[in-house]
């Protein structure tokens, strides 16, 4: 597509990776030529607490091709061990079931395999917990959760308040454990040459990546190279290296140089890659009989692994989203010995909209006002939690125009009253938020070139959401020129620094230091430049986050069909409106929010992490028994947003949407749900069985 | 996965010879189930003889009016084929219901009736499994047993068939054409699979060596009716929670029922009922069907044959739900199969509104 127009984003611009990704030429982590590879595959753990004993290594040291089988015992010591996920192989303890215990570096991906099959190890098995429970014994309550907030909030006298509320809701919401699953799995290829590491893989964070490696290693920064142009998804899994980019940069010290190749395998993904916690949420509400709320607490219980902490924001949401004097949210984690749990597509305003959103619609029945109307009652003129004013809070034209456009003025108020050729049939709301984060250590770099482009550079990194895309309307914008005039180099640490591809933040970041460098190229260079002229500019601290409480916001509304018969439930309609600040490209954009949704829809329906405490071990590990939805399970889905720009969103005026799709699709579904069938379900998924009368 | 040997056979006898000479050996056709059981450690043959390119393909009319299909007929192919859509509308349906369209093109008939069980221990070589590793124990028992079985089992086993394909053989009373070292027999499907008793390692009556060639539809009768209802956790790409296959003709209406008053419910001349996802094998339901033949197609004469079926039932903690699903199933394809109007839960009778679900 040719656009001769400086003003570029905005325009519903072809990916500009598309024809490289259909033609199968743009390199994802594994497929980078490598010169005489070897490839690892790993022994896991099969106890989920204790120490090795004794590993017996000889039958898979004497098979053809293999190279080398590190184990605690001989593999080379990490120069800082103290983070006990990364340190692989530094010692005989076991912390979860699936830990890497050994490592078969082979010529051959089947032999690496076949000898690591064949190495025996001996543990001394000691006992476990790996189930989350409320009344887990040792409960504690961590420094601070995910994102950096406090633990526990409190306003007012919540206990006080729910004493006197004239209706209160008291009920208890679980979510699973949830697994991010991307499409291509967590790959990495290592190479020493020296005392220099090269690394492909498949990460949300090139920069942050070589950060997390280089003291573990005992190198600079600069000793390292991350290389990722192309991700096939991670949702928040692959924004931090895992424990396999640490065991294949070790055993490339063992292969003389050689390139090590390792892709996990979908099975080990469930071990290896993070997860979302399982949550255990409390919510009391309390308010006056036409439905407004005087008390809100949220109180979660969630996991953690023994050998690193992880906390889940998930009562975040219930700070900000609806006005309430009197106000408490509480976090408290049970440290088990399981894998480590971490960021899965929006930490936090996820599992806990779920909670929110589902009590919101039994107080909307409980006051016998409309669900719509109940959040209108409700909306805070301030941030509640700071006082700050938003920035730009626009739920309420969301909720509007959601409704106007889904057609709630038909839905029948009272539950499990309509029948469509044997499917109970309703529609529910929810509401949808999302912070914007904005991450200022980014640097972006523009040089002219001989043959008259603007290559534009930054460590950045596209998982398929299409940053190269977006990134290039915003140089080509902010340079007054056309997109096709622009050549984008992102995902490799050589380019000057990026933050991570997560927390919807990465575009307005990444974007607004290529905005810093375009007014300095312009400022340095003017608007005639010549060969070579290079500029660097910095994405700088938004000085609006000081004043201003900055959010997105969202409604999500679902049609659920259960079959009155077998139970089964499908959802046949979704659609969701968003308040997200300027959108870059609307085409991009879209399939952003439509992910969310679909992946919204797989958490109602679908998703469910199964551990059996017996072994410590989820036991569905593997697409059969992980179900996500499948083609057929989405029908129509429409995503919609409200035109604006946020002034004090920074340069860019865009808040971010890689997340906020996601929150609250759940709590939409179970609450459609209910409206088909007259059953409240309470714990996800939504499946068949909990319907069945 | 562990090196192994591959040999394509010429014919049908040297395939059974080589297979039958070597205990390590086992027939490769589409390889959808064995090739991934060799990767995750649960088969580890020595040798694969492959059939796939036998002239074992065919769908060919018997002359009695019934089907032959060979052995390594795609299912797509026998989903897809007039006759099988015609006469047997059960099959075609329940083939479609299974896998997606990629794995129906490349898994045969007889590999199909073959497929082992999903057990999801079963499929982890971390774990114990008496089917996997006779005498080590069976995870599932006191595990996660959402999917597995509430009829049949046994102590050392409760996993569950998968195949979607058997289930509507069983209740078309198919037979199992097959060829060993000392010559030619023929099974009925439904004696074909096992039930697990203490010998769960054994899925089916085969003998080491012995070959499916096809498997023969009998005719059905004019104006047999049949359908195949899957009920799973997604729309599609998902094993059955449960299934039911019926096949099923009524009488003919009698003179008598021309008068004034209102009709009389036809009568069930002949029905057969398997069900999926609830046995070690397609389980035919012999009792429901009892309890059904010759009786007048009333919901309520649905609902007690199945429940005749279902009270031999032993569910686990996790698949309770199972026994009301399946109940409920059966009674839904009876209904549409004899054209019952929905007696009850239609629009006029709301479920009640505010009710509690843990």
């Amino acid at each position: 597509m040719r656009v001769q127009q400086p003003a570029a984003t905005g325009l519903d611009l072809e990916r500009v990776d598309g024809r490289a990704k259909v033609l199968g030429l743009a390199p994802y982590a594994y497929e980078h030529p490598a010169e005489n590879p070897t490839y690892l595959y790993p022994v896991q753990s099969t106890i989920a607490r204790g120490r090795i004993t004794a590993i017996d290594t000889a039958a898979a040291e004497t098979m053809d091709g293999v190279v080398a089988v590190l184990t605690h015992l001989n593999a080379p010591r990490l120069a800082d061990a103290a983070d006990k996920e990364l340190a692989v192989l530094q010692s005989d303890e076991v912390g979860f079931r699936g830990q890497f215990v050994a490592a078969v570096v082979a010529d051959s991906p089947e032999a690496a395999r076949e000898a690591a099959a064949r190495v025996r190890v001996q543990y001394h098995q000691e006992p476990h917990h790996a189930a989350l429970r409320a009344d887990h014994e040792d409960l504690y309550k961590p420094e601070q959760i995910n994102a950096g907030l406090e633990t526990d909030t409190q306003a007012g006298d919540p206990d006080a308040a729910l004493a006197s509320a004239a209706v209160v809701v008291d009920r208890t919401y679980t979510t699973p454990a949830e697994h991010n699953n991307p499409m291509e799995p967590h790959t990495t290829v290592a190479q020493w040459e020296g005392d220099r590491l090269l690394v492909f893989d498949s990460t949300q964070a090139v920069h942050n990546a070589r950060k997390t490696l280089a003291p573990l290693f005992d190198v600079e920064v600069e000793q390292i190279r991350v290389v990722a142009p192309h991700v096939g998804g991670g949702f928040g899994s692959k924004g931090l290296p895992h424990a396999h980019v640490v065991l294949t940069a070790l055993a490339a010290k063992v292969t003389g140089g050689r390139p090590v190749k390792y892709a996990l395998t979908r099975q080990q993904m469930f071990f290896l890659a993070g997860y979302r916690t399982p949550t255990i949420q409390r919510l009391q509400l309390g308010a006056s009989p036409d439905g407004r709320i005087s008390v809100l607490t949220h109180d979660v219980v969630e996991q953690t692994s023994a050998i690193k902490e992880f906390a889940e924001q998930t009562a975040g949401i219930s700070r900000m989203m609806y006005s309430a004097d009197h106000r408490r949210t509480t976090h408290r984690l049970a440290s088990l010995d399981v894998p480590v749990p971490s960021w899965m597509r929006a930490p936090g305003e996820c599992p806990g909209s779920f909670g929110l959103e589902v009590a919101m619609d039994e107080l909307a029945e409980a006051c016998g006002i409309d669900p719509i109307e109940l959040r209108v009652r409700n909306e805070p003129a301030i941030d509640p939690e700071t006082g700050k004013p938003f920035a730009s809070r626009h739920l309420l034209a969301c909720l509007r125009e959601g409704a106007r456009r889904f057609g709630w003025e038909r839905r029948n108020a009272q539950p499990g009253t309509v029948l469509v050729d044997g499917w109970r049939t309703g529609i529910g709301v929810a509401a949808s938020t999302y912070p914007a984060r904005r991450q200022p250590a980014n640097t972006a770099r523009i040089r002219f070139t001989a043959d008259g482009f603007y290559e534009v550079q930054i460590g950045a990194v596209d998982l398929g959401t299409g940053a190269w895309t977006a990134l290039t309307q915003i140089a080509a914008e902010a340079l007054e020129c056309g997109p096709e005039q622009v050549r984008l180099q992102i995902g490799d640490t050589d380019l000057p620094v990026a933050t991570v591809a997560g927390g919807s933040s990465g575009t307005a970041s990444w974007g607004s230091a290529i905005i810093g460098a375009a007014q300095m190229f312009r400022k340095e260079h003017g608007g005639f430049p010549s060969a070579g002229d290079t500029s660097e500019g910095d994405g700088e601290r938004n000085p609006a986050g000081k004043n201003y409480a900055l959010h997105s916001f969202g409604a999500q509304f679902a049609e659920v069909q259960v079959h009155a018969d077998t139970g089964e439930i499908r959802v046949s309609r979704m659609l969701g409106v968003y308040s997200a600040g300027r959108i870059i490209n609307p085409r991009t954009a879209r399939s952003q929010f439509l992910g969310g949704m679909t992946m919204g829809i797989g958490m109602a329906l679908h998703e469910q992490s199964v551990m059996d405490e017996r072994f410590g071990m989820i036991v569905n590990h593997d697409f059969a028994d992980y179900h996500v939805p499948s083609n057929a399970d989405i029908r129509q889905l429409e995503a919609f947003w409200l035109e604006e720009v946020d002034e004090h969103a920074g340069p860019l005026g865009a808040r971010g949407i890689g997340e906020i799709g996601i929150v609250g699709a759940a709590a939409a579904v179970a609450n459609a749900a209910y409206n088909a069938t007259g059953i409240r379900v309470r714990d996800l998924p939504l499946t068949a069985d909990k319907f069945l009368t | 996965m562990k090196p192994f040997d591959y040999a394509r056979a010429a014919s049908p006898p040297e395939a059974v010879a080589a297979v039958a000479g070597n205990p390590a050996a086992a027939f490769l056709a589409g390889g959808t189930n064995l090739v991934d059981h060799m990767k995750l450690g649960i088969a580890a043959p020595e040798q694969l003889v492959d059939i796939s390119h036998l002239p074992l393909d065919k769908i060919e009319g018997t002359d009695d009016g019934g089907l032959r299909l060979g052995a390594t007929v795609p299912n797509s192919d026998l989903a897809a084929h007039p006759l099988v859509r015609q006469r047997y509308p059960v099959l075609s349906q329940a083939l479609l219901s299974g896998a997606s369209g990629q794995l129906r093109n490349a898994a045969t008939t007889g590999g199909n009736l073959l497929q082992r069980t999903r057990c999801i221990y079963f499929q982890d070589v971390t774990t114990p499994c008496n089917k996997r590793n006779p005498g080590s124990g069976c995870s599932a028992l006191e595990g996660y047993t959402r999917y597995h079985a509430i009829l049949g089992a046994s102590m050392d086993c409760v996993a569950v068939h998968p195949s979607d394909m058997a289930v509507a053989m069983a209740a078309l009373n198919a037979r199992v054409e097959i060829l060993g070292p000392s010559g030619d027999r023929s099974v009925g499907l439904h004696s074909f699979h096992r039930l697990p008793q203490d010998q769960p390692q054994r899925d089916t009556v085969l003998e080491h060596g012995e070959l499916i060639t096809a498997v023969v539809l009998p005719p059905l009768p004019e104006g047999t009716r049949s359908a195949y209802r899957k009920v799973r956790d997604r729309a599609s790409y998902a094993f059955a929670l449960v299934s039911v296959a019926a096949v099923l003709r009524l009488e003919e209406p009698t003179e008598t029922d021309d008068g004034d008053g209102p009709a009389s419910p036809p009568k069930i001349a002949e029905v057969r009922l398997a069900l999926g996802g609830v046995a070690h094998k397609p389980w035919r339901a012999t009792f429901a069907e009892e309890a059904l033949r010759g009786q007048p197609a009333t919901e309520e004469k649905f609902r007690r044959a199945i429940d005749a079926e279902l009270q031999h039932a032993v569910p686990l903690p996790d698949n309770a739900f199972k026994v009301t699903m399946v109940r409920n199933t059966v009674v839904s394809v009876l209904r549409e199969l004899c054209g019952v109007d929905q007696s009850s839960g239609g629009a006029g009778t709301p479920a009640s509104g505010g009710e509690d679900r843990p």
